[in-house]
C-alpha cells in the first residue's frame, strides 16, 4: 500500500525540481509528511525519556489495536519490525517496520495484521519467524537458553495453530520431565523439524539413532510408553 | 673334408637304409646298434644334401621325407598294436609304443639334425621334435585319447576303492598327455584332468551322502582326513602337481563344504557336542580340515562363541541364584570365570592354533557375560575386590607365590572383557589406598607385579596414579627417618607421643573428605611439630590433614588390666574425651568433636555396640540414638593384651560411581572435540562411532551420554548443526 502522500496532485515522490516555500523539495516533503505520521504514531506510544516504545507503550498499542498483549500477532509485528529487545520498539525499528508494512496510521496497521499473518505463514518466512520467536525471548545478555515454562507458552503461541496435537503432547512432556530446565536454540529449531517431518501420533518414522536432540528421543520414548 | 653334391636318389637311399636298420632295432630284432662312424655317415649324407645351393639343395624334400617316414612307421607298426585293446592293456600298449616312438624320433632327429640347425628356422617351420610329436598326436593320440582317459580314470577309481594299481603305468600315461601338449598343459587339462575332476567329484559326492547319514561327526572327519591324504598321495605318485589344488578343492567341496551345516550341527556328535564333551582331538581335526577352506571356519567359530557365551551366562546365573554370603559368592564367581577363561583359552591356542576368528569369538563371548554379574556390584567392582582379597594380608588365599601370580595374571586378563575399565581403576585405586595406608598389603612384589601387568594391558596412563601411590609410601618411609633425626636434634619439640606421618601426593590418591574434627591437645601438638619439621624441608607445599585415615594406639587403663587398643584416629579422639569427663551425652560428644552425625554414629557404634564394648551406653540398645549417654567401661577386659577395634568403612561405592561418571563426561567431551577438530564437518553417526573408538580403551560410552555432550557443545558454541543437513555437525573454531 503506497503512502498517501503520493496521491497528492503535486509532483510524484521522485521528482525534486519544485521547491516549496520552506526550502525543502516537495518529494522530501511528501516523504517527510509520511514519515511524520509514522513518527507521530511512534511518539504516541513511546516513553519520552527513553526515546523508545516500552512494554507499557506496547500494551497500549495492543489495546488500541484490539489485540491481546500475548497474541501471536504482536510477535509477528515484532518480527516484521526486526525488534531486537523483547518488549521494546526503537524508532528505527518502528519506521522501517511500518514502512515495510506500508502503513502510517493505527487503522491501517490494524488492517495490515491479517496480511502480516499470511506473510509469516509463507514457507519461506515461517522458519525465520520461528527462530526469531526464540531469540526474542533471550532477554539477558549472553543468554543462550529459555526456561521450560516460557518455551511451553511459546510453542503454544507459535506452533499451536498448525501443529496442535504435537504441541499439546510436547508441552505435557516438557512439564513432567526433569532432565532439562532450559531449552537451547538447537533444540528449539528441532521441535519445528520434528513437527514437520515426523508422522504423528504414531511416530513411525522417528529414528533415535539419528542426530535428533536427546530431549526428543526421550519425548518419543515417553509417548511410546504411554501408548502401549 | 671334401663335400660334393649328391644326387637325391642316392643320398636318400643311404639314409633310408639307416632308417630300416633303426626300425629293426626298435622291433627288437638282433641288430647291432649304430656305431659312431655309421652315425657320422648318415649325418653327413643329410648335410651334403642340404648344405648346397639349389638345385642341389634337397632340404625341403628331406624335411618332407622325415615326416613321411615317421607317419609310415606309426601307421604300419605302432597304431595297429593298439587296436582291439582296452582298459589297462590299452594303457600298457600305449606306453610301449610311446617309448618306441620317442626313440625313433630321437634317432631320426639325430640323422636329420642339420635340418634343425638352419632350414627349420629359415623357413619358420616346426622343429623335427615337434614334427615327431605332431605325427604321434595326429595318428595315435587323437584316436585313443578318450579311451585312455577313461581307462586311467577307471584305474584311479579302483585305487580309491582300495585296489592296488600300477602307479608307474598311470604316471607314464599321464606323461603322454603332458607331452602331447607340447609345452602347454592344455591337453593334460582338457583331455584328462577335467573329466578326472568331475569323476572325483561324483565319487566323493556319493560317499559323502552316505557317510553323512551313518557316521558321527568325528568319524566323518576322520574319513575326510584320510581321503585328503590319499588324494595328496595320488598327486605325488602319478598325477601332475598342478592338479593338486584343483583336486583338493573338489574333494573338500564335496566332503566338507556341501555338508558343513549337517556335520557341525549333528546332534550328539557335532561341534557343540564336541565342545561340551571336551573332545580336543576332534576339534583340532575340525580346525585342520576347515582352515584351508575360505570362510570354512566361520560357522565353527560361531558355534564356539555361542557355546562359551552359554557356559559363561549359565555360570553367572547359577552363582547369582546360590545364596552364599555376599562377598564369598562374588569371589567364587570370579574364580569360576577365570577357570572358564583358562579352559577355553587352551582351546583357542591348542585346537584352533590361535586363529584370529577364535580369539575374537572368545573375546566377544566373554564380553557378553562378564559385564552382567546379576548382583548389585558391577563386574568392575567385583574384579577389584577379587584382586584386593588376594593382595591383602590374611586374604582368603593361602596359596604359593606362583599360584598367586597366576591368579593375578588371569584376573588382569579378564579386564580386557569388562566395559567399565575406568570404574575398575577407581575401585582398585581406593582399595590399594586402604592396603597401603593401613599396612594391609601382603606382599610388595605382588603389588608391583599387578601394576606392571595392568600397565601392559591398559597402557601407562591407567596405572600412573597407582604407581605414584606406591612411590609415596616408599618416600614417606624415607621421610620418616628424616623426621626422627629432626626430633632427636630438637628434643624440646618432641610431642611426647610416637608419631608417624605418611605424606600423600594429592593427584595420585583418591580424594578424601577433609574433616574438621577437634583433636585432643596431645594430637594437636603432634601435628604442629610435624608441620615445623615439614617447613624445614619445603616451603612450597601445603599439607592437608586427613585424620580419617590415621590409626592410633591407646592404652586402655581398665580395672583388671591395661589393654592396648588399636583404633582409628577418630575413634581415639572420642575415647580421649573420657579422660576428662566420666559421662558424656551424645550431644556433648558431638559439640566437643565437631563431627557429622553420620560419622559420629558410626564411631560410637564401633566403640559401644560392637564386639568390644570399650564404652558403655545408656540405654544399652543395639543402635546409637541422639539421646544416649556414654561412659568409659572400666569393667572391660579381654584375654588378649592388644586388640584392634575395627571401624567399618563407609560404603564409597556410590561416590566412586559418581566420580567415574563425571570423569566420563569430560572424557566424552574431549573426545568429541578432538574428533571434530580434525574432521571439521562430520555426520552424526560417524561422530558417535569415532568417539566410541577413541574411548574404547577405557570404557564403553553410553550413546545417550555422547548425544548429551554434543548438545552441550552446541550450547557452548563449539559445534553447530549444518543448516542443509540436520544430521551433520560442523566444528566452530
Amino acid at each position: 500500500m503506497p503512502p498517501r502522500a503520493s496521491k497528492r496532485k503535486s509532483a510524484p515522490p521522485n521528482s525534486s525540481s519544485v521547491t516549496s516555500s520552506d526550502g525543502r523539495s516537495v518529494s522530501n516533503k511528501a516523504k517527510t509528511k509520511g514519515m511524520d505520521k509514522i513518527d507521530r504514531l511512534f511518539n504516541t506510544y513511546a516513553n519520552s525519556s527513553l526515546g523508545v516504545i516500552d512494554p507499557e507503550g506496547i500494551e497500549a498499542l495492543c489495546s488500541d489495536l484490539g489485540v491481546d498483549y500475548t497474541d501471536v500477532r504482536i510477535l509477528m509485528l515484532a518480527w516484521k519490525l526486526k525488534a531486537e529487545k523483547q518488549g521494546y520498539f526503537t524508532q528505527d525499528e518502528w519506521q522501517t517496520g511500518l514502512k515495510a508494512l506500508g502503513v502510517d496510521s493505527l487503522t491501517k496497521l490494524k488492517k495490515a495484521l491479517p496480511e502480516l499473518e499470511k506473510e509469516v505463514e509463507e514457507p519461506s518466512n515461517y522458519e525465520d519467524f520461528y527462530i526469531y520467536a526464540f531469540q526474542y525471548c533471550l532477554t539477558e545478555e549472553k543468554q543462550k537458553s529459555v526456561d521450560i515454562e516460557s518455551i511451553c507458552e511459546l510453542l503454544n503461541l507459535v506452533l499451536g495453530v498448525q501443529f496442535r496435537p504435537q504441541v499439546d503432547s510436547l508441552v505435557e512432556y516438557l512439564k513432567v520431565q526433569n532432565d532439562y530446565k532450559v531449552i537451547n536454540a538447537d533444540q528449539w529449531i528441532n521441535f519445528l523439524r520434528f513437527c514437520k517431518e515426523i508422522s504423528f501420533p504414531d511416530l513411525e518414522n522417528y529414528d533415535a539413532t539419528q542426530a535428533w536432540p536427546l530431549i526428543l528421543d526421550n519425548f518419543v520414548e515417553w509417548m511410546r510408553e504411554k501408548q502401549s | 673334408m671334401e663335400s660334393k653334391t649328391i644326387d637325391f636318389e642316392r643320398g636318400w637311399d643311404h639314409v633310408y637304409k639307416g632308417i630300416k636298420q633303426l626300425r629293426r632295432i626298435l622291433e627288437g630284432l638282433p641288430e647291432p646298434l649304430f656305431t659312431s662312424g655309421e652315425y657320422v655317415m648318415l649325418y653327413s649324407t643329410v648335410y651334403n644334401m642340404c648344405a648346397r645351393n639349389p638345385p642341389h639343395n634337397y632340404s625341403q624334400q628331406l624335411y618332407d621325407k622325415y615326416r613321411e617316414v615317421l607317419e609310415e612307421y606309426i601307421t604300419s607298426t605302432l597304431s595297429p598294436s593298439l587296436r582291439g585293446k582296452r582298459d589297462e592293456f590299452l594303457l600298457r600298449e600305449l606306453v610301449k609304443i610311446w617309448v618306441n616312438h620317442k626313440v625313433m624320433v630321437r634317432w631320426l632327429s639325430r640323422f636329420f639334425n642339420y635340418l634343425d640347425r638352419y632350414f627349420v628356422d629359415y623357413r619358420s617351420l616346426p622343429a623335427l621334435n615337434e614334427v615327431g610329436m605332431t605325427c604321434f598326436t595326429d595318428l595315435v593320440y587323437r584316436e585313443v585319447q578318450t579311451n585312455i582317459k577313461d581307462a586311467a580314470i577307471v584305474l584311479i577309481g579302483k585305487e580309491r576303492e582300495g585296489d592296488r594299481i600300477d602307479c608307474s603305468l598311470l604316471k607314464n600315461v599321464l606323461d603322454i598327455f603332458v607331452a602331447v601338449g607340447m609345452g602347454s598343459m592344455e591337453r593334460y587339462e582338457d583331455d584328462f584332468e577335467a573329466d578326472m575332476l568331475r569323476d572325483t567329484g561324483a565319487y566323493y559326492s556319493r560317499k559323502a551322502s552316505s557317510w553323512i547319514e551313518e557316521d558321527s561327526c568325528p568319524e566323518y572327519m576322520l574319513k575326510c582326513e584320510e581321503c585328503l591324504k590319499k588324494e595328496r598321495d595320488r598327486v605325488f605318485h602319478y598325477l601332475r602337481s598342478s592338479s593338486e589344488v584343483k583336486l583338493i578343492e573338489k574333494v573338500q567341496h564335496e566332503l566338507l563344504v556341501t555338508y558343513i551345516d549337517r556335520l557341525l550341527e549333528k546332534e550328539h556328535s557335532g561341534c557343540r557336542a564336541l565342545l561340551r564333551d571336551d573332545k580336543a582331538d576332534d576339534l583340532s581335526r575340525m580346525y585342520r580340515l576347515y582352515c584351508k577352506i575360505p570362510r570354512g571356519l566361520d560357522p565353527v567359530a560361531d558355534i564356539f562363541k555361542q557355546h562359551v557365551t552359554a557356559e559363561g551366562t549359565a555360570l553367572v546365573q547359577a552363582i547369582g541364584a546360590a545364596s552364599n554370603a555376599p562377598g564369598v559368592q562374588e569371589h567364587v564367581l570370579l574364580r569360576k570365570i577365570i577357570e572358564l577363561h583358562c579352559k577355553y583359552m587352551a582351546y583357542v591356542t591348542d585346537c584352533f592354533q590361535n586363529h584370529n576368528l577364535f580369539c575374537n569369538a572368545l573375546k566377544d563371548a566373554f564380553k557378553v557375560f562378564c559385564n552382567n554379574t546379576g548382583t548389585d556390584s558391577s563386574s568392575a567392582e567385583l574384579l577389584a575386590t577379587f584382586c584386593d582379597d588376594i593382595l591383602k594380608k590374611g586374604g582368603s588365599e593361602k596359596l604359593s607365590d606362583e599360584a598367586i601370580e597366576e591368579t593375578l595374571e588371569n584376573a588382569v586378563k579378564l579386564l580386557a572383557y569388562i566395559n567399565d575399565r575406568d570404574l575398575f581403576a577407581e575401585f582398585y585405586r581406593k582399595k590399594l589406598a586402604r592396603r597401603l595406608l593401613f599396612d594391609r598389603s601382603a606382599n610388595d612384589d605382588h603389588e608391583r607385579s599387578v601394576l606392571s601387568k595392568l600397565k601392559q594391558q591398559c597402557g601407562e596412563q591407567f596405572t600412573s596414579k597407582m604407581e605414584g601411590m606406591v612411590t609415596d609410601i616408599t618416600l614417606s618411609r624415607e621421610n620418616h627417618a628424616a623426621f626422627e633425626d629432626y626430633l632427636r636434634s630438637n628434643s624440646a619439640a618432641h610431642p611426647g607421643i610416637d608419631l608417624t606421618v605418611t605424606i600423600l601426593t594429592t593427584g595420585f590418591w583418591p580424594s578424601y573428605k577433609p574433616c574438621n574434627l577437634n583433636l585432643p591437645t596431645e594430637m594437636i601438638k603432634c601435628v604442629e611439630v610435624f608441620k615445623g619439621f615439614y617447613e624445614t624441608k619445603t616451603k612450597h607445599k601445603k599439607l592437608t590433614w586427613i585424620y580419617s585415615l590415621g590409626t592410633c594406639n591407646l592404652s586402655g587403663m581398665f580395672d583388671q588390666k591395661t589393654i592396648e587398643l588399636v583404633v582409628s584416629t577418630h575413634q581415639a579422639a572420642v575415647l580421649m574425651l573420657f579422660n576428662t569427663s566420666d559421662r558424656l551425652s551424645y550431644s556433648e560428644i558431638m559439640d566437643q568433636l565437631n563431627s557429622t552425625h553420620e560419622d559420629l554414629v558410626r564411631l560410637l557404634h564401633s566403640l559401644s555396640c560392637a564386639k568390644y564394648k570399650i564404652l558403655s551406653k545408656q540405654p544399652d540398645t543395639k543402635t546409637i540414638s541422639r539421646s544416649d549417654y556414654f561412659e568409659f567401661n572400666s569393667k572391660f577386659t579381654n584375654k588378649l593384651r592388644r586388640i584392634k577395634i575395627p571401624l567399618p568403612p563407609v560404603d564409597e561405592k556410590k561416590k566412586i560411581v559418581e566420580d567415574v561418571d563425571k570423569d566420563r563426561r569430560y572424557a566424552i567431551d574431549a573426545a568429541i572435540v578432538r574428533v571434530m577438530k580434525t574432521r571439521k564437518v562430520l555426520g552424526y553417526q560417524q561422530l558417535v562411532s569415532e568417539c566410541v573408538e577413541q574411548l574404547s580403551q577405557t570404557f564403553k560410552p553410553d550413546i545417550k551420554a555422547i548425544k548429551k555432550q554434543i548438545e552441550d557443545l552446541i550450547t557452548r558454541e563449539f559445534l553447530e548443526r549444518d543448516e542443509e543437513n540436520p544430521n551433520t555437525f560442523k566444528y566452530l573454531a
